[in-house]
């Protein structure tokens, strides 16, 4: 213990990446001053490492070694070939908004369907052209002190910004599309979105990569405000290239009588890392937040939850699962923070490993922190194998091994996709785990 | 609310006559000069006459520990510790050997009257009848820095037992200690425990010989007496082939104003087809009513099950200190082996609490149970942090986990921080967790039918921790039950 860790030679390879990528930052003035406060934080801290409680699991300095080199802005052959992405995505019917190694391609995205009500802008375009106090704000988070957050801050080249007024009710989900073109570059994407009042609104993110896109970086960021008594559903598939890095985050802030129901399902990425902060600002609100790993051969996923509630009679509940095949890696980090005033808060969290191979592994660190007593909160976390009993039920029947291991899946993946509202993206969910079962070896 | 301002008035009465132990004895002691340096480890090793490798091994202890930093992850915080304004060495003034009980200070003698323990076998060797087959507990009694007395010598060594403070095992039988001493919780360990290495001054040694099964229930009873005065005790138990034993160890210190330092290491190694039960009823002095005062109680305490099929359990009644920092441990090497780690922590008025076990699964088929009962009421924190983890090789490995938390009053706090990491398929963890206050509706139950207040809340509170009680020895579990009602008495209303 209390080994001082070496700062790897990496983080000087950063701290050169920023330098020759900063002329290619958009904005100037304050959102510069903005960004080299955030890197000099991050080139302080370095990647973090297994010493850091929150990344013990993820050590980034091993798995990720670098930040790789910003990608340059696509250019027309660039943007078919993220076309082409586009045009095989499974989720089909939605507005799509989308990001082509980290720059907005109108062209490929929806733009003039959006519905009235919704507010579009870019982030560069902000951060360029918007008064001194909106550009720099956007940057800013005090929701989180996470390093990586940090990065972002400092190098997030673009991104949508959406207003989405009181009282909306969307009819179609707005869809926001990740593609990465370039091998060996790293993408830094933050987007801002706020829902009015009551209004209802389906959130997709995708995380695809064209054909031929290889060990690329994606970092990305999602800062969201749901106004009181909106009613938000978000769905994300992260479906990267195998040997791709995902480091991604989500902060949330609900209002009062917000009902916030979101899902996250990876199977792409040899690195993944999703944490979601979601702060409870207002009373009676109600949060479901689920997600599936589902992992193989190297994999290493990472979901990460932290809900804070600071308010009174508000509702949360998690469920996680996770499928590890082969030589891969989960990791589950949930922790339910009830602060002194948050009375009457439910909180419950479940989250299930499945080992499939004797060489996967599985990490769960469910959290409770609790410092209201008039509240009922609970955790459970199990990790185990297949039942051997059901396996026999169901080959005494004459399925062969793998169908019925694919069965028993399926069904234990089920649990957490049944929240899934939208009945297309749960279809689409459910037969994204099909397709990770059938290429199971 | 009137019940709510209730709460927190009678919280705030639970003050120093809460704490029944909480007399000083006054007696001549003999003390190291205050501070820690080469010399103060060398003065405690030439005071136990010790050999020259037991010297060299403190020294080598010593310094590692200067290198070191005190860690600071755990959720307790506390003003820095002086570690060179305490005592590491203070010892009843006394004849040089004890003969007999009756060469043993009366003024000792009286403290462990007053916390009611039998330290005199008097009685059974007058020959008073006892009924058949009642249970004799043998007691080491350890003061300040030194075992005061040992009872029981003669019979326990006719069944083959060592037992006997640690100072004289490190004289009488050095083949054993240094074959076993450091090697469950090594001197590189952690900061605490490498300090205890370099300057523990007494505790207990148990050797069972192969198939032995200890014939009473063994015990050790630590008081803080000095002041400024860190007490640095070092059990170690082994258990050889097919032996068992039982074990308890209680604690209780004065009051007093300042922080008293306690940093204790607790070793024990299970053979194959052994078994050691491990009690401990801790109540040292947890501080006033303002959070003054208390011992802040830093234990490294780890079990080995070294053979097949070998057992260790921990059970463990946690009610005192200022500051708890304690996570006993379960190595399951042997094949088949089982750990277990039972629990009531209850933290009153500013007590800080951060316990919970370790459970490392590395042979096969190995089983482990974790049920831990955490109570959190006044101002104090509360937490629970465990890790059960399978190694690759750990086939079979089974573990279920249980922590409920429960709240009184709005002021506390509990939290639940546990680890679960599974190496390989064939490994089966459950863990699941509570957080929650005592049901209204439970207690409008119970004040229906007649019970005050504090009756029903006594009877929710014995009901929610019964499943840990059901564990301790009897002798303990009546003290344990009273101990509970008295720690929480005044936080309810």
């Amino acid at each position: 213990m209390n080994v001082a860790l070496v700062k790897p030679t990496s983080d000087r390879a950063s701290g050169e990446s920023f330098a020759a990528a900063r002329s290619r930052l958009p904005g100037s003035g304050v959102v510069s001053e903005v960004r080299e406060a955030a890197f000099a934080e991050f080139s302080k801290r370095g990647l973090p490492h297994r010493r850091v409680e929150e990344w013990k699991y993820t050590d980034l300095r091993v798995m990720l070694r670098e930040v790789a080199p910003l990608a340059v802005n696509p250019d027309e052959a660039a943007l078919n070939r993220a076309a082409a992405a586009v045009a095989s995505l499974d989720v089909t019917d939605t507005c799509k908004l989308v990001l082509v190694d980290g720059s907005f391609a109108p062209h490929l995205s929806d733009v003039a369907s959006l519905e009235a009500g919704v507010r579009l802008h870019t982030l560069r375009e902000i951060l360029e052209t918007a008064d001194n106090s909106t550009r720099a704000d956007l940057l800013r988070t005090n929701a989180t002190s996470d390093v990586m957050v940090a990065l972002n801050a400092a190098m997030a080249t673009d991104g949508v910004v959406l207003g989405v007024d009181n009282g909306v009710a969307l009819k179609r989900p707005i869809h926001i599309v990740h593609i990465a073109t370039q091998s060996n570059a790293a993408s830094f994407t933050r987007s801002l979105i706020k829902i009015g009042e009551g209004a209802q609104v389906t959130l997709v993110e995708s995380f695809v990569a064209a054909p031929d896109a290889k060990s690329y970086q994606v970092h990305d960021a999602l800062v969201s405000w749901a106004g009181d008594g909106a009613n938000v559903h978000h769905v994300r598939l992260v479906e990267d290239a195998r040997d791709a890095s995902n480091i991604s985050t989500a902060i949330v802030t609900l209002g009062a009588k917000t009902q916030f129901n979101s899902f996250s399902l990876t199977s792409g990425s040899a690195l993944s890392r999703y944490q979601a902060f979601v702060r409870f600002g207002g009373e009676e609100a109600v949060a479901n937040i689920n997600g599936v790993n589902l992992l193989k051969d190297r994999q290493h996923g990472d979901t990460t939850l932290v809900l804070d509630h600071m308010v009174p009679h508000c509702d949360s509940r998690e469920v996680f699962r996770a499928v590890v095949d082969d030589r891969a890696h989960s990791v589950f980090q949930g922790r339910i923070n009830v602060h002194p005033d948050a009375q009457k808060t439910d909180a419950k969290m479940m989250t299930r490993a499945l080992l499939l191979s004797d060489e996967a592994e599985a990490d769960n660190k469910p959290e409770l922190e609790i410092f209201a007593d008039d509240v009922q909160c609970g955790h459970g976390a199990t990790t185990g194998a297949l039942d051997d009993s059901l396996l026999f039920y169901l080959r005494a029947r004459g399925l062969p091994e793998k169908e019925a291991q694919a069965l028993l899946i399926q069904a234990f993946v089920g649990e957490a996709m049944e929240s899934i509202a939208d009945e297309q993206l749960r279809e689409t969910a459910v037969a994204t785990a099909a397709r990770w079962l059938a290429t199971r070896g | 609310m009137p019940a709510e301002l209730e709460t927190v008035e009678r919280v705030r009465r639970i003050d120093v006559d809460q704490y029944r132990y909480g007399f000083e004895t006054i007696i001549e002691s003999d003390k190291a000069p205050k501070g820690l340096s080469e010399d103060t480890v060398r003065f405690i090793s030439a005071k136990k006459n010790e050999p020259a490798w037991m010297l060299e091994w403190r020294l080598e202890a010593f310094r590692r520990w200067q290198t070191m930093q005190e860690p600071e992850w755990a959720r307790v915080s506390y003003p820095k510790i002086d570690y060179q304004d305490v005592y590491y060495y203070s010892a009843p003034k006394k004849k040089p050997e004890l003969a007999s009980l009756d060469e043993v200070d009366p003024e000792i003698l009286k403290t462990y009257e007053k916390l009611g323990i039998p330290l005199r076998e008097q009685e059974v060797l007058a020959g008073v009848v006892r009924p058949e087959g009642e249970r004799r507990v043998a007691v080491d009694a350890v003061f300040d820095s030194v075992s005061v007395a040992t009872t029981f010598q003669k019979e326990l060594k006719e069944a083959g037992v060592i037992f006997m403070p640690i100072s004289q095992a490190i004289r009488e039988h050095p083949e054993l200690v240094q074959k076993y001493l450091g090697t469950v919780v090594p001197t590189s360990d952690n900061f605490f425990a490498t300090l205890n290495s370099a300057v523990f001054s007494d505790g207990s040694f148990v050797y069972l010989p192969p198939g032995v099964r200890c014939p009473m229930e063994l015990s050790t009873y630590f008081r803080i007496n000095e002041r400024n005065t860190g007490q640095f005790e070092r059990t170690l138990i082994i258990a050889d082939k097919g032996a068992y034993v039982s074990y308890l160890e209680g604690c209780t210190a004065p009051q007093r104003d300042e922080n008293q330092l306690h940093a204790a290491v607790v070793e024990l190694v299970a053979h194959d087809d052994a078994e050691i039960k491990y009690s401990t009823v801790q109540n040292w002095y947890p501080g006033n009513s303002e959070g003054k005062g208390g011992v802040y109680n830093f234990v490294t305490k780890r079990g080995d099950c070294r053979g097949k099929n070998s057992k260790i359990s921990w059970t463990q009644v946690e009610t005192g200190s200022a500051i708890t920092w304690k996570y006993p441990s379960c190595i399951l090497r042997g094949d088949n082996s089982r750990g277990e780690f039972y629990s009531i922590a209850i933290s009153n008025g500013f007590q800080q609490v951060d316990s919970g076990t370790k459970m490392i699964h590395l042979g096969k088929n190995t089983t482990s149970r974790i049920i831990s009962k955490g109570i959190a009421a006044g101002k104090s924190q509360n937490t629970y942090r465990g890790l059960v983890s399978a190694h690759r090789k750990a086939t079979g490995a089974r573990n279920f986990t249980a922590c409920d938390s429960l709240l009184i009053g709005d002021k506390c706090g509990a939290h639940t921080v546990p680890y679960v990491e599974a190496k390989n398929s064939s490994a089966l963890f459950e863990h699941e967790a509570t957080t929650s206050k005592i049901s209204e509706d439970v207690l409008f139950y119970c004040v229906q039918r007649g019970l005050s207040q504090e009756e029903a809340v006594g009877l929710v509170v014995n009901g929610f921790v019964k499943d840990v009680l059901q564990q301790l020895p009897m002798e303990f579990a009546v003290e344990a039950q009273k101990l509970i009602s008295i720690s929480l008495e005044g936080s309810v209303g």
